[in-house]
């Protein structure tokens, strides 16, 4: 049976990019580097530079521990206003296997709210991952989010 | 019709909210600043290496066209056709052996001259263009233009003086002193600031706020207050130079222009973000540079960029971050600066605060233009050594407005 059918595995893939996406969502952020493998990659990059191969991201952790330390700022030193996002996720393909792990691509909308309510589309783009299992869990090796817009409005504190 | 504005006070250490409300006075920066005696940042050379290649931007309100000609020469243009007005060129970079604008196929040289015009002889001997039209007097709007260390400048006035007269010798020494090989860029990013652009404007040149906003630096020992550096301006008070550096070394540590690591103790469970390789010839961390109107120049650690400030309306802003190695860095260094980017940018760790605090004030301005707010720290338009807790730069901004504005 290829990946392709395997709808156990397919099903498990779509479950840890759903609870990649609520952790964020319901503010459960100090759990997010937990599902990344310790050396795991997460990067926030535009579809700009991703198209010109410039390799700036917005976001670039390079092991858990940035994200770790990303998520301590937030809470403890960064100043913004208030705000929750919503991830709409869809069309999640797995690409193909590589190694001991898969490579699966998916597209995404965040709706961003602002505690006194107002409401913007604020990114939309595709998830491109790298996904391993890790005694017995998936786990993201690497999963870049490219956003479709160069612009970010405001800020981008709250990963994506 | 309301009364012409009119400065409150003689001297920079208040302005009127209306600055940052007022519809008119924003047409009138547009005439008086943007397309007056200021050079503009428009882009780098190394975006435009080759012959033929081009890319858009704006100054203030106005479209520009950016080229490299045949002859390699960086040209400036209005983004604008001269027969309908249609943008020329409305993709944001590329190639092309020449402009030509879609709507009418109207051709135009990399230096902006007319060179064709689409059914020029009509059709069958009838219509086609009036006899008598001048196509030399119908190019592009063309800007002066000046490159500095790979930096590419235009204005609009023909008054403006030489760039490195412009911003003085200190200034141009500074920037001397951060783009020191040729550039490579990085990557781009864009940020929307919900405020007027002098809101952003000010913040740059305000060292004062810069420990006290940016939480980061605190909690994790980037910047301590026991680091040096200090306060630069220009003669007019127009540019700025705010700087912090580490406790001296020993000087043959620095002489040697040898890339170090400084690791230091952080309360990140990583610093691969916080390290720092000298490579400046000095000990300078943070140095962040104006150029009036609308340019930074920043050295945070080894991210390094230029910063480009687009009005986008009288409460809204556009920044342009064009994120910079050098074209030699090994790839050990070009990581570096990839994890040290974490910290500036639309999601900077040290630098987001800047995209919301704008905003912050533009809500509160609304109601009260002729309310005011205050800059009592520090004395006059004057440079500042050891200290960074002044509003000098910030009265110098003020000072460079109103010298453009007439007021
Ligand atoms: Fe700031």
């Amino acid at each position: 049976m290829g990946f392709e059918d395997d709808l156990s595995l397919r099903s498990e893939i779509d479950n840890l990019c759903a609870q990649y996406a609520h952790l964020i969502d319901d503010d459960w952020l100090e759990e997010l580097p937990g599902l990344f493998t310790r050396d795991g990659i997460y990067r926030v990059q535009t579809r700009e530079n991703h198209d010109l191969k410039l390799p700036l991201s917005l976001i670039y952790c390079n092991g858990a521990d940035m994200l770790a330390d990303r998520i301590t700022a937030l809470r403890t030193a960064n100043i913004y206003e208030p705000h929750v996002y919503c991830h709409m996720l869809s069309a999640l393909r797995i690409l193909g296997g590589e190694g001991a792990g898969w490579r699966v691509r998916s597209n995404f909308v965040v709706v961003r709210t602002m505690a006194e309510g107002s409401q913007s589309l604020f990114a939309s783009g595709r998830y491109f991952d790298r996904i391993v299992r890790v005694e017995g869990a998936l786990k993201f090796q690497e999963r870049i989010a490219i956003v479709d817009s160069r612009q970010i409005d405001t800020l981008l504190v709250i990963p994506l | 019709m309301s009364a012409p504005f009119a400065w409150p006070g003689e001297d920079v250490s208040r302005a009127p909210y209306r600055v940052y409300t007022d519809a008119e006075l924003y047409a009138r920066e547009q005439q008086l600043i943007f397309r007056g005696p200021t050079w503009n940042f428009v882009g780098l050379e190394a975006e435009i290496p080759n012959p033929g290649d081009f890319k858009t931007t704006f100054i203030g309100d106005a479209p520009v066209i950016v080229t490299r000609d045949a002859h390699g020469v960086t040209n400036a243009m209005v983004n604008r056709c001269a027969h309908k007005g249609s943008l020329v060129c409305y993709r944001q970079r590329g190639n092309a052996p020449e402009l030509t604008c879609v709507y009418h196929n109207w051709t135009y040289d990399l230096a902006g001259a007319l060179t064709g015009v689409a059914f020029r002889r009509g059709v069958g001997g009838k219509g086609g263009l009036r006899a008598d039209f001048d196509m030399k007097a119908h190019g592009l709007q063309r800007l002066r233009v000046e490159t500095y260390r790979g930096l590419i400048f235009a204005t609009f006035a023909d008054v403006t003086p030489d760039f490195a007269d412009y911003i003085g010798a200190e200034l141009i020494a500074s920037i001397d002193r951060v783009l020191i090989k040729p550039l490579k860029v990085l990557g781009y990013h864009s940020q929307i600031l919900p405020n007027n652009w002098k809101l952003y404007a000010e913040n740059n040149k305000d060292s004062y706020h810069a420990s006290l906003l940016h939480m980061f630096h605190n909690t994790f020992g980037v910047v301590r207050p026991t680091m040096g550096g200090g306060v630069k301006l220009s003669e007019n008070g127009w540019h700025h130079l705010s700087y912090t550096q580490r406790e001296a070394l020993a000087d043959d540590h620095i002489a040697t222009e040898k890339v170090r690591s400084m690791q230091e103790t952080y309360k990140l469970r990583d610093a691969g973000m916080m390290q720092h390789q000298l490579e400046l010839g000095d000990l300078v961390t943070n140095s962040i540079q104006t150029v009036f109107p609308s340019l930074v120049v920043q050295q945070i650690l080894n991210a390094l960029a230029v910063r480009q400030l687009i009005p986008k309306g009288v409460d809204r802003s556009e920044l342009i971050w064009t994120v910079l190695g050098f074209e030699d860095d090994p790839p050990d260094l070009q990581e570096l600066r990839l994890k040290v980017n974490n910290l500036v940018g639309p999601a900077g760790l040290i630098s987001m605060e800047d995209g919301c605090v704008g905003g912050w004030v533009q809500r509160a301005a609304k109601a009260d233009p002729d309310a005011q707010s205050i800059m009592p720290m520090g004395v006059g338009v004057e440079p500042s050594a050891g200290s960074r807790v002044t509003e000098a730069a910030v009265r110098g901004f003020w000072q460079g407005w109103r010298a453009c504005m007439g007021v």
